[in-house]
């Protein structure tokens, strides 16, 4: 047996970024628990076949601008794009707040070479890297359904990773801030109104113009219009808007969750 | 090479009001194992923690490796072995995995990783546990596991926390003798703890905290050579203590016994009953770092 302390090269090099390190360590974990993972594929998948299918055959067609879709067409995206909330938003608040809590897991990863910044990219990535996954699942039944018209519709796949990155993050921020589990029945509050007022299951122009102007402050609006532009290959300059409230409130929150993982974790 | 793996100087940890640490300079030399003595609360962890460079210091400077923690923070961290009080160990993965990740967080290759893991698992005595989850596993294995992980990076400073608290007696043996072999290996261990057998079996040179400072600094032999009188003799008494004047060098009164410090503890004995005192219960020891400590603050180390 070989010394155990004694070094035999140089030290390890300690530049950039390792929050790569912290998405190894959940692959690691999930390999046991792939069956859990695979759940969140079929949450939208449900949705569609119960709202898109079924309440779509009595629903009929949709007017879009200048298009008519069908109903199951007009919801995918929406459905799509919400998961793509839920799942961030539960990857980022309930587990980190265990992990933070009671897990240890941030403790042991701050004793090496990861700072925090390291550990809240590596959740919010891991994070973005189910929802990618999900996302796929997800564009392959459209597919399936005849609702991907175009390859515009791939598109919409990082497009979701986007809403996935805004909500994960301010997710991760907002649960360094809780301080007791029913802290997080704020979040259904805040969630469920996203999800059914987004323009998520009917257009905008139903409302009158006072309740449109409410409903574009949901950034899951913006985020339901980028995705449904795709996978309806309907695109104008509002795109980069939608775009670009959904980074800044990404990053917004990822500079806020790694400032107060280090308030919490070094103190 | 640089000599002295730590320096402190005036070094200060405050917590809103409360000082954790007020003002203490010490050094800690290559391959020497140093311990923090001192009760809970006496500033140890704290201290450890900011060597560990996940706690900013108050005041004062800090080198470790010859590094400023503040800025240097990552570079430190890659060349430490940290073993903290409550092992943090990863409930979601195994003994095998546990090592392995925290070997990436390291930035090691999974070969090197692997390669290293059969050799610390020997070494914890942990090698049939291998693909055992954490959770089931006792005190100490947890406890020999965490110092396994700590060296997956092969680090010239080992920081221990309160290595063998909260273990049975028999389970603390085993991990002192696998402190004693990093010993052997040259390692240079800081160790912080509130047992002064602890203390004296482990540690070249200490120094026992108290209130955040520094009441005490030697090896043990000279630490214990320098605050007492060599011996104690314990008695339990029906008398007030004055009846005890002039036995021995000094005498303390504790809850359910008195110590008498003497250079020889058998005449002072002899001395009480000359004098007609039958004590219920007398003892003579040699003193220990816990008289040390009692000298030092007046008070016992663990209460």
């Amino acid at each position: 047996m070989s010394a155990l302390t004694t070094r035999t090269g140089p030290p390890t090099l300690t530049g950039g970024w390792r929050a790569h390190r912290v998405l190894e360590r959940n692959l690691m974990v999930s390999k046991r628990s792939w069956v859990l993972v695979l759940s969140g594929f079929f949450e939208p998948v449900f949705y569609l076949f119960s709202i898109g299918v079924g309440v779509g055959a009595m629903v009929g067609d949709v007017q879009v601008g200048a298009r008519t879709v069908s109903y199951a067409a007009f919801v995918a995206p929406a459905l799509l794009s919400s998961s793509a909330m839920n799942g961030a938003v539960f990857e980022s608040t309930l587990n980190i707040f265990f992990k933070l809590k009671w897990g240890k897991v941030y403790d042991a990863m701050l004793s090496t070479p990861l700072r925090p910044a390291d550990v809240a990219a590596g959740e919010i990535g891991w994070s973005l890297l189910r929802g990618g996954l999900y996302a796929i699942g997800f564009m392959v039944v459209m597919a399936l359904f005849g609702l991907a018209e175009s390859w515009w519709t791939l598109m919409a796949i990082p497009a979701a990773l986007l809403i996935g990155f805004a909500f994960a993050s301010v997710g991760m921020a907002a649960t360094t801030f809780m301080r007791s589990w029913q802290d997080f029945d704020l979040i259904n509050v805040v969630t469920l109104p996203l999800f059914l007022f987004s323009a998520t299951f009917y257009p905008l122009d139903v409302y009158p113009p006072a309740i449109q102007t409410v409903t574009r402050i949901s950034p899951l609006y913006h985020g339901v219009e980028l995705v449904r532009a795709f996978t309806l290959g309907m695109f104008d300059w509002s795109l980069a808007g939608h775009a670009a409230v959904l980074l800044g409130m990404g990053l917004i929150g990822l500079r806020v969750a790694s400032g107060r993982l280090e308030r919490l974790l070094l103190a | 090479m640089i000599e002295d793996l730590v320096e402190a100087e005036g070094l200060v940890k405050r917590f809103g009001d409360f000082t954790a640490v007020d003002s203490i300079d010490f050094t800690v030399g290559r391959g020497e194992a140093f311990g923090f003595l001192g009760p809970n609360g006496a500033g140890k962890s704290s201290t450890m923690k900011m060597i560990g460079t996940v706690s900013p210091a108050t005041s004062g400077t800090l080198r470790v490796l010859g590094m400023d923690p503040a800025s240097q923070g990552r570079q430190i961290r890659s060349r430490l072995g940290v073993v903290p009080q409550d092992n943090s160990l990863d409930m979601e993965l195994t003994v095998e995995e546990n090592l392995m990740i925290y070997g990436r967080y390291f930035d090691l290759s999974r070969r090197e990783v692997r390669a290293r893991i059969a050799d610390l698992l020997e070494f914890a005595q942990l090698t049939d546990r291998r693909t055992s989850k954490v959770e089931p596993l006792s005190g100490g294995m947890k406890r020999r596991l965490t110092i396994a992980r700590g060296l997956i990076n092969r680090p010239e400073l080992i920081l221990l926390d309160e290595p063998t608290t909260g273990l049975d007696p028999q389970a603390r043996h085993v991990l002192w003798d696998r402190l004693y072999r990093l010993k052997r290996e040259g390692a240079t261990l800081i160790i912080t703890t509130h047992y002064m057998d602890e203390a004296e079996q482990l540690c070249d040179r200490l120094v026992i905290m108290d209130n955040g400072r520094i009441v005490g600094e030697g090896s043990p032999r000279e630490l214990i050579d320098r605050h007492t009188s060599g011996e104690v003799l314990e008695l339990r008494l029906e008398e007030p203590v004055g009846a005890l004047s002039g036995i021995g060098d000094h005498t303390e009164e504790l809850a359910d016994r008195v110590l008498v410090a003497s250079r020889d503890a058998e005449s002072a004995l002899a001395e009480v009953h000359a004098r007609g005192i039958n004590p219920a219960m007398s003892l003579i020891r040699r003193a220990t770092l816990e008289d040390v400590f009692l000298t030092l603050t007046g008070r016992t180390l663990v209460d």
